[in-house]
């Protein structure tokens, strides 16, 4: 019998630290942490045994911000200064947000993305992320018993670049770091499929509180490549929440209600429709502040008949997106369904008649997205076991394009693209001497940029100044594997690298965030500086780790000049990385990233070649 | 500069994959191919590595990516043949077509605005798939010529069916408007 290996308390059975790593679904309705465990995925719960955090943050006048169920309970007292249902505002404009009448809130409007005015000050979206973000770090912290290497955080598979950009903006604001974006649906195509072991190609249906995704997923020997996306990002539970509060307020024949009687409203709509998932109708009582009752009934047909619509609007997406993948109904072998609004029958009648099969619903819909999310950063941390070997391969769900002469779209990277994606387009100037140059980079799929979403305008300058039409501007566009976007310029005849100044159209300026961190470590300056500390070192340490390894296995690639420039490199970290001075390490830590550059494009052409002899001995094999 | 761009940006795409510099490809091989290949460059394969390393991931995974959906496609690939070949498609200067061609492109596309025009998305949805099952045969044509090496042909192929796939995407687009 083999004896079981324990280590001092405090210190890990070395030599590889398992790293703390978390997914987590930043959800419309409800956030979850989740993280992998001996192996196995677990859903991080609070104190109180509860696995979901309300999206909910209070930013009342007296006292701290309040995350979660008690920001919930005051959401009728205190509309105005409690913010929900967050994940609608990021990276939108007033105009975007659909009901934003019937919205308690104070809205600033501002250029770009919506702010909001509280108790304690204007927030941004993508402060209140933050919080959400920052409360459920704590959780895990307390949870782990250690600093977070990092997470890997969900959106929605149809969120643009404004939009993940502001989640990502988000997490940073929270001292997170991100390892990657991943897709929801791609998340529960990973907890689904690695579950049971699925091969062939799935469908996932998921519609949360406020957006909905239809993704079609290839599963072939651990490689789970998305074929196609699409969805609606203004579309989910809380829509049918609202078709149920306008059917109570013209049931009840109520004038004009205030904001707390709204928000009052709002909340016994959504329990009705909850309830009706288990039963044939449901109560609709309240007391509102003018003295008036409302007592109605609602019953799953009238349900079925006001939210119709809505569930027919979740089929063009799926059609489309069976469409761009080059399939029928009747090819796909399963559909997994996320977000808890699929607990709605009509949505599962829906969904069976227009697949013509019974969905498939063995997962928790709240949960698997967490868990996914898990998963997938416990393996991009490095915390690899025996069987992990499985891969990501997702798409860019809107194209993106360039505003062209007289408001058209020429696209560039058209959707359901595979990321990491890049495209090169060469531009010229337009006047003698001309030496800057304005893009606009826009997402959408219609022909006109009027139609679609402006994403950020580039500004290039610095273009050595010639005659009209004789410069040639190579303009490269790169989607990376969080699908977010980055633009590079250069002049070709003259080689000259043109200087680019981004302007997103909706989200946060890096002045802006740089000033918002600012503030907050203002209020914790020490704990700050120590906290950059030891991510410093927890990042120096795993530099170390991981070119030790690497040289483990691939010493042959290097000559012994090579070699020696390595390990001098490794030794100078080494030395420096058990000190406090930040600047020292990450000097090393650039030296040694530097030094072994060549090292490691020649371990990548090592492995490419090595997959494709493997094919090659696979075959004779057969 | 490091080997990517030295090795790996020199060999065209087929030699990439190992495969045959031709029209005619084996997909699943392809496809088995690509995945193996992802599994050793993708960035989550190197997420907890150096930064160098991990635009070098990228760097690779891109590469990777634009050869796979280059090839996969039977008209990319035979415009990558053509354009390694040196042939020039001449797609925006050489808009010469065959009437008979022409013609029955614009009573199709007449078919398509009617249909989109009443709404119908049964009748565009059976365009679509009669469509598809048209360019087959376009296709063939397409691989014999490149086979033959008459790149003049094949050159007049490619300018047809990409008239011809963009009316597909037409149908699509009207579909996708009519079922918003």
């Amino acid at each position: 019998m083999a004896l079981l290996q324990l280590s001092e308390p405090g210190q890990s059975a070395a030599p590889h630290e398992h790293r703390l790593a978390v997914g987590i679904d930043l959800g419309t309705t409800n956030s979850l942490v989740a993280t992998v465990r001996s192996g196995m995925a677990v859903v991080l719960s609070d104190e109180l045994g509860r696995p979901l955090l309300p999206s909910v943050v209070r930013y009342s006048a007296a006292g701290p911000v309040e995350v979660g169920y008690s920001a919930e309970s005051h959401q009728a007292a205190d509309p105005k200064n409690t913010i929900a249902s967050v994940k609608r505002f990021m990276g939108r404009g007033l105009l975007d947000i659909a009901h934003s009448e019937s919205l308690p809130y104070d809205f600033i409007e501002t250029e770009g993305m919506i702010k909001l005015k509280t108790a304690q000050g204007v927030k941004s979206p993508v402060e209140v992320s933050a919080d959400i973000l920052r409360a459920l770090k704590d959780r895990a912290e307390a949870a782990l018993g250690g600093a977070l290497t990092g997470a890997v955080i969900t959106v929605p598979a149809y969120f643009d670049d404004a939009q993940r950009q502001a989640t990502k903006d988000a997490a940073r604001l929270a001292g997170m770091s991100v390892l990657r974006l991943l897709n929801e649906p791609t998340a529960a195509a990973i907890a689904y499929g690695l579950d049971n072991a699925a091969e062939g190609i799935y469908a996932v249906y998921d519609l949360g509180g406020g957006t909905f995704d239809i993704s079609i997923l290839k599963l072939s020997k651990g490689v789970f490549q998305v074929l196609s996306t699409g969805g609606d990002s203004a579309l989910g539970g809380d829509d049918f929440d609202h078709r149920v509060f306008c059917w109570a307020i013209e049931q009840a024949q109520l004038s004009p209600v205030s904001l707390g009687d709204a928000r009052l409203l709002q909340m016994r709509a959504r329990e009705a429709k909850e309830y009706l998932t288990q039963h044939g109708e449901a109560p609709i009582t309240a007391k509102l502040s003018t003295g008036e009752f409302v007592d109605l009934k609602l019953t799953t047909e009238i349900f079925a008949e006001i939210s119709r619509t809505l569930v027919q609007k979740t089929l063009g997406p799926t059609k489309k997106a069976l469409r761009d993948a080059g399939l029928a109904p009747e090819d796909i072998k399963g559909v997994v369904m996320v977000g808890g609004s699929t607990r709605m029958p009509q949505i599962q009648h829906a969904v069976e008649a227009f697949f013509g099969k019974e969905p498939l619903n063995n997962l928790d819909p709240d949960k698997v997205v967490a868990l996914g999310a898990a998963t997938q950063a416990n393996l991009l941390a490095g915390n690899r076991a025996a069987g992990d070997d499985w891969l990501l391969l997702d798409v860019i769900p809107l194209s993106l394009g360039i505003e062209t002469m007289g408001g058209l779209v020429e696209k560039i990277i058209p959707r359901n693209s595979t990321i990491p994606v890049a495209r090169a387009q060469e531009f010229t100037t337009f006047k003698d001497g001309q030496t800057a140059l304005a893009l606009q980079v826009v997402q959408g799929e219609r022909e006109l940029v009027s139609d679609c979403r402006s994403l950020a305008r580039f500004e290039l300058r610095g273009i050595p100044p010639m005659v009209a039409g004789a410069a040639r501007i190579r303009v490269t566009f790169q989607v990376d594997a969080d699908g977010l976007l980055s633009v590079a310029a250069r002049e070709q005849t003259t080689g000259h690298e043109a200087h680019i100044e981004v302007k997103p159209s909706y989200g946060l300026s890096d002045d802006e965030i740089t000033s918002m961190l600012k503030d907050g470590y203002n209020h914790a300056s020490d704990d700050a500086f120590r906290r950059a500390l030891r991510e410093a070192q927890v990042e120096a340490q795993r530099l170390v780790e991981a070119v030790q390894s690497a040289l483990k296995d691939d010493d042959h690639l290097l000559s012994i000049l090579e070699r020696a420039h390595i390990d001098s490199c490794l030794t100078k970290l080494q030395s420096v990385l058990i000190g406090d001075d930040r600047r020292a390490i990450d000097a090393a830590m650039d030296a040694l990233s530097k030094g072994t550059a060549e090292f490691a494009a020649r371990r990548m052409n090592q492995g490419v070649r090595r997959a494709l002899a493997g094919r090659k001995i696979d075959e004779m094999n057969l | 500069m490091t080997s990517f761009d030295h090795e790996t940006l020199r060999q065209d795409f087929f030699s990439l994959f190992g495969l045959p510099r031709q029209q005619g490809l084996d997909v699943e091989r392809l496809e088995v191919l690509y995945r193996d290949i992802q599994t050793q460059v993708h960035p989550d394969k190197h997420a907890h590595l150096s930064d160098s390393d991990k635009r070098l991931a990228m760097q690779w995974s891109t590469h990777v990516n634009e050869a796979y959906q280059t090839l996969k496609d039977p008209l990319k690939r035979a415009r990558y043949l053509l354009q390694l070949a040196g042939h020039d498609v001449r797609l925006e200067t050489n808009t010469a077509m065959p009437t008979k061609f022409l013609l029955a492109q614009m009573e199709l596309r007449e078919a398509v605005v009617e249909a989109k025009d009443a709404g119908d998305a049964d009748a565009l949805d059976v365009l679509h798939r009669w469509l598809k099952k048209d360019l087959r045969a376009e296709y063939a044509l397409l691989q014999q010529a490149l086979d033959a090496n008459a790149l003049e042909r094949a050159g007049e192929l490619v300018r047809q069916l990409m008239f011809q796939e963009k009316l597909i995407h037409e149908v699509d687009d009207a579909l996708e408007v009519i079922e918003r």
